[in-house]
């Protein structure tokens, strides 16, 4: 699903931007419903290409990356790159090239476990041709510097130059997308008001440099594409959500989340279970099921995120261990949100059967609406 | 050693307070004015640079052009460049607030760009707000001082003028970044746009550069592919122009106050010389016991220099004082209109202050230099003799040293200003003074001859004295003759100023009636709808439409403000010199003065013009008189401007009316027509008692000094007067023996003071006038760039001439009385 940061957004007098990002990711809370967004409702088919570009009549959008990478020494690290659309309604008749109704907002990140603790980097803008934008018809976003798009190979590419790293990398994907939930609507919440249309591209194979510290990387690895839009996703009372996203080493993948109430408590799960040879298993809320095993208490914000867990997904059960602890994302001080994002690996019976990402959000402050 | 010296001589100053105190506060009062222009002058261009500063941010450049904006294309091209790292675009207006007098700059930003370039800048909102509010287009973000200058919190709402329409802004939170003094209001770029009618114009770009990136490079760069009109600068460029705008305005000041100064070292010397002359026999005792040449010399300087530190420290003092006392009440331009925007305060600048010091104890030293040299340069045994302080008294004239002055002065007037500074002119100036000095001892006996010719006997004392011992005059006159000369230059050249501003409003509002919508800077302006209103209005007969916008020439100059409006080929213009064009389909273009002289035009000359971003080309074809723009303005044929840029628009209307209208009636049918808040309706009356009433407060500071700096001339006499009385007790003695009633003898210093007053008066209105020439013809043309029609106040100067003698001769009585009331037996026996 892959909507982080939004999380705290306690941050009334800060500085206009921050409460602004905030905004932007945490896709508008149900409070702010408005009929001028399309609902999200089921039994809409999803063409492609078309479908892997912008919706720009739908509230929120994301296309998110994560995955691993392993440069030629062997070194294993995670990433994670996001760019985000926001409808704003704001300034829709106003003539002015600069009218906000449109925002692109992007994020990136690197777990490097020689450093032991993530690197990011994010920008945000109006949408404004030819500076930034989400196009639609095909995937293509861009920020600057920064882009995601679909070529017309069917390639997936992305340029992003943060502060302290940058990469440039290619995905093939080798499957058609996946849907997830009915036919790619995906409920969210107990009414199903709350939901997004959402489909995984699992399974990218990634190619590409990455540049950390001065030094050029020349990288492999495996990746996940999310593309979720969606109107109005975050249902009233949640505190926030727990997501993987895991490559199987066999070929197939697994897409499972929890909406967590105040008391983390589970509101509403579901998932997407692939396995080569099968049909896919869309996982109803009752067969999904995530405990945490083990908490890491982080130093910098004295936060307790649980890192590790056990998953029931499809009738199977899972271990989830991170590529590190310390993946927390810390960006109170510019878009006030703070999160655990990071690279995890998927265990099964004690052998590791897959490689992925873990968000959680919800776990600093409470949840503000 | 110090001790004696101390002794022997510092305490000589305690025995002539009253002198001692002149000298002092003569001195003070130099270093004040001075320090004080200084101060106010330094904290506002202080205040300024720092909002300079503030809106430049982190940028490494800044892309500029015209007031009215230019193309937001530029913005796209520049963002995407490889050495731009990022770029913010800014729309900055100049918001009219109908209802209130003020106005306020608003600037209308990205704040996801302004973030990274100019974080200072960025709004924030209210506790309570929503989140996305900074975006809407109707909220507004003040600085504090913006909040305090309006009386508007939080939640409270702001007219705006765009045009006619009045539009209705949210205040919904504050600019934290702003400094203390900054009254500045930030916006959506997307809303001001919008909401100004501005879509599509930016007012500036700021740029940050990549790391590694050369400014110089990209700055060459971008100057060869920004369209015309629009230039790249770097951000301290900004804060430059605005110094260089008011530096001329400082400069003068600064001048007037160097002028005081002087006074204040003729005093020193005033009292020193007689100091000198009456410790005559002291000295050469000093030097008999021993004490050595340079130990005199060093003692009487010392006492100098302790006249000049300590009127130096209460200058210091008073200066800051003044500093404060006039922000508080006139603004850090002391009227002068250059740093709208900032409210500056005094702080303490101890640079300047330091300077100040010695300047002052340089005042104290060379006024003491001359009655030092002279003292030590007699030999002691003839000082020990019964001195006549006429010996020393009687100076010779000094014709030569006087032409030569002239001369020197009449040469000075030729060189260009050095670095927009007038510096030979202050040089004339000063020359003009010397010789006025120079003039005094043979000038009494000219001047003096009158009293010469007269049987009465108390004038043929006076006359006798005066002549046989000019020194006197010189002594007691010099003071004057600076103070007068300074007080009439100032009174001929801000008269002649006066007038010319005058004459140039009559003929710059020729119509009946004047509608703006807001000054020209400013977001209201009058649509072509507008002026057909105007036009279908009842008793009005025509409209002359006036447009302003500013250029930027691309030479890196101020920029020129442009004037379109209907020229009548030159007639409707205040012309100084005209030609007809000789043929050519070119457009035409009037010059100012200051344009002529700072782009170094004449008549024919062909200048391009960056109007709606392309270059043309126009020929000059007349130089117009403006008093209003120092930095140079253009004005061409409204009909060519409208064809060229595709604007119609109008700032300023003026409007006929039909023969037998009423004014008023009409004014307030216009009124009805336009809606009140949104226009200004005025009469040429109006706007010219307005005009000269501004004119009149900026040289408020000036006239001040001019009566401070009489005054102390006045004293001067006084002093000066007291101490010869003192000196002269035994020739009084002596007269009263002769049968002169104590009453005469006052009478005859009375007259001796008036003829020193009316010789150092006349000798002073003459170099004043002198002076004057200079002001107007050398040092304002070549700070401000205007030419004006020189007038004579002759009234006046005869009255304040008359009460100048008139009140010196009362203070030649009056400071002489003391000396009188001892017995004349006792005087005469005294030196006996």
């Amino acid at each position: 699903m892959g909507v982080s940061r939004l999380s705290i957004r306690g941050l009334g007098r800060a500085v206009v931007v921050s409460a602004l990002l905030c905004l932007v990711l945490i896709g508008l809370p149900a409070v702010l419903a408005d009929d001028r967004y399309p609902p999200v409702v089921p039994g809409k088919a999803l063409v492609f290409p078309y479908d892997t570009g912008a919706h720009p009549d739908y509230r929120t959008e994301w296309w998110y990356i994560t995955g691993w990478l392993r440069d030629a020494e062997g070194v294993e690290r995670g990433f994670q790159v996001t760019f985000f659309r926001v409808r704003t309604l704001l300034g829709e008749d106003n003539p002015s090239r600069f009218a906000p109704s449109q925002l692109i907002f992007a994020h990136a990140a690197v777990a490097d476990p020689a450093r032991g603790r993530l690197l990011h980097g994010e920008r945000v803008a109006r949408a404004l041709d030819p500076l930034a934008g989400a196009a639609v018809g095909r995937t293509r976003a861009w920020l600057d510097d920064w882009s995601l798009e679909l070529d017309e190979a069917g390639h997936y590419l992305t340029e992003v130059h943060a502060e302290d790293f940058a990469f440039s990398l290619r995905f093939d994907p080798p499957t058609d997308p996946v849907l997830n939930g009915d036919e790619g609507w995906s409920q969210k919440a107990p009414d199903p008001a709350n939901a997004s249309y959402y489909y995984s591209r699992p399974q990218l194979a990634v190619s590409g440099t990455l540049e950390l510290g001065g030094k050029a990387h020349t990288v492999s690895g495996h990746a996940w594409l999310d593309h979720e839009w969606s109107s109005e996703i975050l249902p009233e009372g949640a505190s926030g959500w727990d997501w993987i996203g895991v490559n199987l080493h066999d070929g197939g993948s697994l897409m499972a989340f929890q909406m967590r109430d105040h008391e983390h408590e589970s509101m509403y799960n579901a998932g997407t279970l692939v396995t080569p040879g099968r049909s896919l298993q869309v996982l109803r809320p009752n067969e999904v099921r995530f405990e945490p095993r083990r908490g890491w208490v982080s130093p910098r914000s004295g936060i307790r995120y649980p890192v590790a867990w056990s998953v029931e997904a499809g009738g199977r059960r899972f271990e989830i261990e991170p590529l590190m602890d310390d993946q927390e994302l810390d960006s109170r001080a510019s878009t006030g949100a703070i999160y655990w994002e990071g690279a995890i690996r998927l265990l099964e019976d004690g052998f590791e059967v897959g490689q992925g990402y873990l968000e959680m959000t919800g776990y600093g402050e409470r949840l503000r609406m | 050693m110090t001790q004696a010296l101390w002794k022997v001589f510092i305490t000589g100053l305690l025995g002539r307070r009253l002198a001692s105190v002149l000298s002092l506060l003569a001195i003070t009062l130099g270093v004040t004015l001075g320090l004080a222009v200084q101060i106010i002058h330094g904290a506002a261009l202080e205040e300024f640079g720092r909002g300079m500063r503030l809106l430049a941010g982190e940028a490494d450049l800044q892309v500029v052009g015209p007031r009215a904006g230019f193309d937001e294309r530029v913005y796209l091209a520049l963002a995407q460049r490889a050495d731009v790292a990022a770029a913010s675009p800014v729309v900055e207006i100049e918001a009219r607030l109908p209802g209130r007098e003020a106005g306020l700059r608003i600037h209308g930003v990205d704040l996801f760009r302004v973030a990274r370039v100019l974080p200072l800048l960025m709004p924030a909102a209210e506790a309570d707000e929503g989140r996305l509010i900074a975006l809407e287009p109707d909220r507004v973000f003040l600085s504090a001082a913006a909040r305090e200058a309006l009386a508007l919190g939080p939640g409270d709402t702001l007219g705006v003028q765009s045009g006619l329409r009045e539009a209705t802004l949210r205040v919904s939170g504050s600019v934290p970044g702003a400094a203390a003094g900054q009254v500045l209001a930030v916006m959506d770029i997307a809303g001001a746009q919008q909401v100004f009618d501005r879509v599509g114009v930016l007012t500036r770009v700021d740029l940050k550069l990549v790391a590694g990136a050369r400014r110089e490079d990209t700055m060459a760069e971008l100057g060869r592919l920004l369209p015309p009109g629009v230039e790249v600068r770097l951000p301290a460029a900004g804060v430059a122009e605005t110094s260089g705008l008011s530096r001329a305005y400082h400069v003068n000041l600064t001048m007037l106050a160097a002028i005081a100064l002087l006074t204040g070292a003729f005093l020193v010397f005033s009292t020193q010389y007689l100091s000198v002359v009456r410790r005559g026999r002291e000295l050469a005792f000093l030097r008999a016991m021993g004490m050595e040449r340079h130990l005199v010399m060093r003692g009487l300087l010392l006492e100098g220099a302790v006249l000049g530190l300590l009127g130096g420290v209460l200058g210091i003092v008073l200066a800051h004082g003044l500093a404060a006392w006039a922000f508080s009440l006139v603004g850090g331009d002391l009227g002068a209109g250059y740093f709208a925007h900032v409210t500056p305060s005094a702080r303490f600048m101890p640079g300047a202050s330091l300077g100040y010091l010695v300047l002052g104890v340089a005042a104290g030293v060379a006024g003491a230099w001359l009655p030092a040299s002279q003292a030590v340069a007699r030999p002691p045994a003839q000082g020990l003799r019964a001195a006549d302080e006429r010996e020393l008294l009687a100076a010779r004239p000094r014709w030569g040293a006087t032409l030569s002055c002239l001369v020197l002065a009449l040469l000075a007037c030729w060189p260009g200003p050095i670095g927009g500074i007038p510096l030979f002119g202050y040089v004339a100036v000063a020359l003009v003074l010397a010789a006025a000095v120079l003039s005094l001892p043979g000038g009494v006996k000219w001047l003096a001859a009158p009293l010469g010719l007269s049987s009465a006997v108390l004038a043929r004392l006076a006359w006798s004295r005066v002549t046989a011992a000019p020194g006197q005059v010189v002594v007691a006159g010099a003071g004057v003759v600076a103070s007068v000369a300074l007080a009439v230059s100032m009174a001929i050249m801000v008269g002649s100023f006066r007038d010319s501003v005058d004459d140039w409003l009559a003929k710059v509002l020729p119509s009946d009636l004047y509608v703006r919508a807001s000054s020209s800077a400013a977001s209201g302006f009058l649509d072509e709808e507008a002026v057909a209103r105007v036009v279908a209005t009842e008793g009005v007969a025509g409209v002359v439409p006036v447009r302003y916008d500013s250029l930027r020439m691309g030479d890196a100059s101020l920029p020129v403000t442009l004037i379109a409006r209907p020229t009548a080929g030159g007639e409707a213009l205040p012309v100084v010199s005209q030609r007809k064009p000789s043929g050519g389909d070119l457009p035409l273009v009037w010059i100012t003065e200051a344009m002529a002289d700072l782009h170094r035009l004449g008549i024919g000359d062909p200048l391009a013009l960056p109007i709606a971003g392309r270059e043309v080309r126009f020929v000059v074809a007349g130089v117009t008189r403006d008093y209003a723009r120092q930095h140079g303005a253009v004005i061409i044929e409204l009909e060519d401007y409208r064809r060229l840029s595709g604007d119609r628009l109008t700032n300023d209307l003026g409007v006929t009316l039909l023969p037998g209208a009423d004014v008023d009636l009409v004014a307030g049918r216009l009124r009805e027509v336009l809606g009140e808040r949104v226009v200004e309706i005025s009469l040429p009356s109006q706007i010219r008692a307005i005009s000269l009433e501004i004119f009149d407060r900026t040289f408020l500071v000036t006239y001040l000094m001019q009566a401070v700096a009489v005054l102390i001339g006045l004293f001067g006499i006084s002093t000066t007067f007291a101490a010869l009385a003192t000196s002269r007790r035994k020739e009084f003695g002596m007269l009263r023996h002769l049968g002169l009633k104590r009453r005469e003898i006052g009478r005859l210093l009375a007259l001796e003071g008036g003829v020193t007053a009316a010789v150092g008066g006349v000798v002073g209105t003459v170099a004043g006038g002198a002076i004057a020439l200079v002001l107007v013809e050398v040092i304002n043309r070549q700070s401000f760039h205007w030419s004006m029609d020189l007038a004579l106040p002759f009234g006046p100067i005869l009255a304040f001439g008359l009460t100048l003698v008139v009140l010196a001769a009362a203070a030649a009585r009056l400071s002489a009385a003391q000396a009188m009331r001892g017995s004349a037996v006792a005087a005469v026996r005294e030196d006996w």
